[in-house]
């Protein structure tokens, strides 16, 4: 299989990735040639087969209902690109 | 148009998706508290940030709360259920995906009942619950062209419900989220804080002419936080699809937004681009798995439930469809309304009195039942009162007064305070009629020329004079006697 | 007199085990191990490019706290690594560190906690010496995608030290720590320890907390030591294992001691050597020395018997469906709002997503994305990642098949050894199947090492993998520390001296 441009801008909005028109190119090439190699597992018939995310069957551990964590507000802002009244500022979100 | 408010012609298609904050002290995936109110970002623990490295770990509280719920309507509950992450970039949306449920949600099916104004019932159909994490909040106007993030919010846990596309209407929508609303605050999962957006409502609407098989185009009222906007919000949407179709409009699927100031809704401008949520199986949550031990731990857990209450109400009590159904919109009014039959009332008046002079004087100071200054035992009191005709009907309200008031700790002691004992000796009755018919000349005349309105003149002056006391029934015999007599 | 930095007299290719003997015995403080490997970081590493961080003061605090809690009689069991230098993958956080994975996205972070792992080797008393370099976001086999410039090997600086935890291979290869802490999603420990002739183990995906790991592939990650020997890796293991409430993943099992069956014999070990792992595509050089291995392996009393693993074939193409599925969502975080880089210059929200992300992610991450996001796209899901995760089951069953007839699997770490700079990091797929070998184990969640066993024809390092059963880390520990008491490979030195006596000029 082959992917498009089209599917690089799609898949690069999705991700939101800026992509240039210059590297759609470049990308498109490197992504089939990873997606031919990919394609080999396609054709394998695993009908019937559960599939497996973790090795050992794992099943979720729950923890009680308490509040544990502090008021952690400082040392979060401390990392923030942009903060003010105790808020994270990104550009405005539009509705 | 019809009683529904639908034109003659239409059918209207609704299903609703509501989320419900559940009443957990920390958050889903982390020890932070869900307490409302708080400074902002001083609730955020570093997985709720989302800082490179956190992995979330599930809140059993949820979970249990999830399964009562499912336990409660009847449907499927899950013994393996699988936490899925929904991709999508957005600033209150810390991780770039939100944790919710997919493939394997934790309730499947199920039913609630609810009941219409006119006392009908109706079963809705429940799609599925799924446990998910809230996204946080984004502010605006903080500084001019830029949000706010405030994520106290994020991460607090949440049962998204959601039904089959089976309503028919605003008012069965309402009472639908109505019965929804009482029956998570019964199974004590969820405050049902309407204001501060415990209990949300996402609402899809389409029409279709009549007869016609297929669904119409759909659009999603989001975000609905009041009973009154669900009502308002269909009905101008409804409007509004109608008059498209009719000019030979399509309806476009679309995410939309209520304005109670204009009673409109409008598309959402950041919805427009068709979503591509990737949903896969959360690999940092392993497949939630509950126990039939733990399950039915849980089932032999659950209180009366309020349609079995409901049904029972009317059965054995008596009580009319649409009390009973008023009575279970609430546990707390329905375990008011049950300690005041323990307290040796009966069930018509009890009901009558809760669901009018209660209710309005509760309403009246915004209050919860929990919060009623007259006890259960007093009401019994008073009511046991007025039903051995001690005082009448009207005097009860005096007294009911006096209770709420906390002038003193029984109706008894009310009706001896004030000497409100119904007056029902008849020559006590007879001397006032003859004072107050010595004056009623005219009155008098009226009636013997056939004015039945003049009776009830001087009725009203007996018992004013009597200070409300008489008998009623009794000032009425006298009064005609007297009058036949031609005294 | 020899390489920089030993003035002390200290031997700066000391095992864990004789670091480990001699804090004990007071023959040396951990102040001044801690100084004694600053000081050989100072003059190497600007040419070997292992660490990205470094913070003498921070060390040495630490040291020194080492010290005064031995001088409290702190010791022993509670701390048994107590004062014992170790460096960390910079995808690991601790708090007050500069924490980058190697990405200009985090160039400016400075984490506000600590990983467990780290935590628990604190604990052990083990002394950070700083943060080291790796492939971007652990994307990489040759740990030439880090923003901060590609580490060098140590025997061959004009090599690489393989991926993506080449500084944590490279710095135990040069002598700048006597161990390191790596992770390994999909060969990212045993690689690079082949490469730098080191001793390296991926345990059972559960055993190690991933929590204050920056995730690549939240269901492949797995944390690991790289050191000289397996016995040191037994003893790191034992300071970075355990149950963590704070990773759902992590394991809930007691305590074990991963040296406890170091000395045990090898008579009767049966190996099972897969066909599929001796086939094409695997370089003669690297053949030869894992047959010389195996027949060490015979003289010690084990026996080879042939399996094979016929769904091992589909290890890589489900390993780039899955890891860059879970990237692609593990990274969504990394958006310019909370943390990390934000583009100085966007026109609005979108537009500064778009541009922090472009910027702040090198080429390589973005083109894993790019494929998760295509994988788990609408309409692909069960093509890609529902398919992988089935494959996943079959090669999992393959080796439960195996173990049947055999204790532990062998065969060779990585089909070539250390290659030039360059060589491959223009076409993604040829540098994809370096990993041939090593992604299976991450796919399964099987414990797997990888020990020098020789050299190539070039000199080049040549590792051999041991894949074990779920748990059984302790026994292939033991199997490779007999190898290692049988033979000197893991002894072997980078011939350091020419670039000393440069970097000596260079400095006086």
């Amino acid at each position: 299989m082959s992917l498009s441009s089209n599917d690089i801008e799609r898949i690069a909005h999705l991700a939101r990735i800026a992509v240039t028109p210059s590297d759609v190119h470049d990308v498109e090439a490197k992504l089939t040639g990873i997606f031919r190699l990919i394609e080999e597992m396609r054709a394998v018939d695993t009908q019937g087969v559960a599939p497996m995310t973790h090795g050992l069957d794992m099943t979720l551990a729950l923890r009680p209902d308490a509040v544990t964590e502090p008021d952690r507000r400082e040392a979060l802002l401390a990392n923030a690109p942009a903060s003010e009244a105790g808020h994270f500022l990104v550009p405005k979100v539009i509705e | 148009m019809s009683a529904a408010g639908i034109p003659r012609g239409w059918e209207v298609v609704i299903g609703l998706e509501t989320h419900v904050q559940l009443t957990t002290r920390s958050k889903i995936f982390s020890g932070a508290s869900t307490a409302f109110g708080a400074a902002p970002n001083t609730q955020v623990a570093f997985v709720d940030a989302a800082l490179p490295g956190t992995l979330p770990v599930m809140n059993r509280g949820a979970v249990e709360r999830a399964i009562r719920f499912g336990l409660a309507i009847g449907a499927n509950v899950r013994r393996r259920s699988i936490m899925a992450r929904k991709n999508y970039f957005y600033p209150d949306l810390p991780k770039g995906y939100q944790i919710s449920q997919y493939e394997a949600p934790i309730v499947e099916g199920g039913a609630i009942t609810f009941t219409l104004a006119d006392g009908t019932t109706k079963a809705v159909r429940l799609v599925r619950a799924h446990l998910e994490e809230d996204a946080g909040k984004s502010v605006h106007d903080l500084v001019p062209n830029v949000s706010g993030v405030d994520l106290n919010r994020a991460g607090t846990p949440l049962l998204e419900i959601v039904t089959e596309p089976c309503l028919a209407s605003a008012e069965e929508a309402v009472a639908y989220a109505r019965a929804l609303h009482g029956l998570v605050r019964w199974l004590d999962i969820c405050d049902g804080n309407l204001q501060e957006g415990s209990f949300r409502c996402d609402v899809n609407v389409s029409v279709r002419r009549a007869g016609e098989a297929k669904l119409g185009t759909r659009r999603e009222i989001k975000n609905l936080n009041s009973f009154r906007f669900i009502e308002q919000a269909i009905a101008a949407e409804v409007r509004w699809q109608i008059a498209e179709l009719e000019d030979g409009r399509p309806i476009v699927q679309a995410t939309v937004l209520f304005d109670p100031a204009s009673g409109e809704t409008r598309a959402m401008r950041s919805k427009e681009e068709a979503m591509d949520y990737r949903y896969f199986p959360d690999p940092d949550l392993p497949p939630l798995v509950v126990t039939e031990a733990e399950v039915e731990a849980m089932r032999a857990a659950l209180p009366e439930l309020p349609e079995a209450k409901r049904l029972r109400y009317v059965t054995e009590l008596g009580l009319p469809a649409y009390d009973a159904a008023q009575l279970v919109t609430d546990r707390a009014m329905a375990e008011y309304f049950e300690a005041v039959l323990a307290a040796g009332a009966e069930a018509k008046p009890a009901a009558n009195w809760l669901l009018g002079e209660v209710a309005a004087a509760l309403n009246c100071e915004e209050k919860s039942i929990e919060a009623c200054p007259v006890t259960p035992a007093q009401l019994a009191g008073l009511l046991a009162r007025i039903s051995d005709g001690t005082i009448s009907h009207k005097i009860g309200k005096t007294v009911f007064e006096a209770l709420w008031q906390g002038e003193a700790a029984s109706a008894d002691a009310v009706i001896e305070a004030r000497g409100l004992e119904q007056i029902t000796d008849a020559g006590a009755i007879e001397k006032i009629v003859d004072e107050v018919l010595a004056r009623s000349a005219t009155q008098i005349a009226d009636y013997r020329a056939g004015k039945e309105k003049a009776l009830m003149s001087i009725v009203g002056q007996v018992m004013k004079a009597s200070g409300g006391k008489a008998n009623p029934q009794q000032v009425n015999e006298i009064i005609r006697r007297r009058l036949a007599n031609g005294g | 007199m020899s390489v920089a930095g030993t003035q002390s007299g200290w031997d700066s290719f000391a095992t864990v085990a004789q670091t480990k003997r001699a804090l004990e015995a007071r023959q040396v403080s951990a102040e001044e191990l801690a100084r004694h490997y600053l000081a050989r970081a100072e003059i190497l590493n600007p040419t070997l490019n292992a660490f990205i961080t470094l913070d003498p003061e921070r060390t040495l605090a630490e040291a020194r706290a080492a010290d005064a809690r031995r001088a409290r009689g702190e010791d022993g069991e509670a701390a048994p690594l107590l004062g014992v230098p170790v460096a960390h993958k910079d995808i690991y956080l601790i708090e007050g560190w500069r924490t980058t994975c190697g990405s200009r996205m985090l160039a400016n972070f400075v984490a506000p906690y600590t990983a467990s792992v780290v935590e628990s080797m604190t604990r052990a008393g083990m002394v950070t010496l700083g943060k080291l370099n790796m492939d971007e976001f652990a994307m990489g086999s040759s740990n030439e995608t880090s923003y901060f410039g590609p580490v060098r090997n140590p025997f061959d600086l004009n090599r690489v030290p393989g991926g993506s935890s080449g500084g944590s291979a490279a710095a135990v290869a040069a002598g700048l720590a006597p161990a390191t802490t790596g992770t390994d999603t999909g060969g990212s420990i045993r690689q690079p320890a082949m490469f730098c002739n080191l001793t390296g183990l991926k345990p059972t995906y559960g055993i190690c907390s991933r929590y204050g790991i920056i995730a690549f592939a939240s269901s492949l990650d797995q944390a690991g030591p790289f050191a000289r020997t397996a016995e040191d890796c037994a003893l790191l293991l034992n300071a970075m294992a355990g149950h963590d409430p704070r990773d759902a993943t992590s394991l809930e099992r007691p305590r074990e001691d991963y040296t406890r069956r170091l000395e045990e014999p090898l008579a009767g070990l049966r190996i099972g050597l897969p066909r599929e792992f001796f086939g094409e595509g695997v370089d003669s050089g690297v053949l030869a020395a894992v047959e010389g291995a195996l027949e060490v392996y015979r003289a010690l009393g084990a026996t080879t018997v042939e399996i094979s693993l016929p769904n091992v074939k589909y290890s890589v193409p489900a390993y780039y469906v899955v890891a860059p599925a879970e990237a692609s969502s593990n990274l969504s975080r990394f958006d310019g709002v909370r943390y990390g880089h934000r583009a100085a210059e966007y026109d609005d929200l979108l537009d500064m997503y778009k541009r922090t992300r472009a910027e702040g992610f090198g080429a390589e991450v973005k083109r894993r994305i790019l494929i998760g996001t295509y994988v788990l796209s609408h309409g692909y899901y069960d093509a890609y990642y529902l398919q992988a995760g089935k494959l996943r089951r079959l090669i999992a069953e393959d080796f439960k098949r195996a173990y049947a007839e055999c204790d532990v699997v062998m065969g060779p770490t990585a089909p070539e050894t250390a290659f030039a700079f360059g060589a491959k990091s223009d076409d993604p797929v040829k540098m994809y199947l370096n990993d041939i070998f090593t992604i299976c184990a991450n796919l399964t969640g099987q414990p797997a090492l990888s020990h020098p066993c020789g050299v190539d024809a070039q000199g080049q390092a040549v590792g051999l993998q041991i894949i074990g059963n779920y748990l059984d880390e302790a026994r292939m520990l033991a199997i490779a520390h007999r190898f290692q008491q049988a033979t000197d490979w893991h002894m072997r030195r980078p011939a350091l001296e020419p670039m000393r006596a440069s970097m000596a000029g260079g400095a006086a």
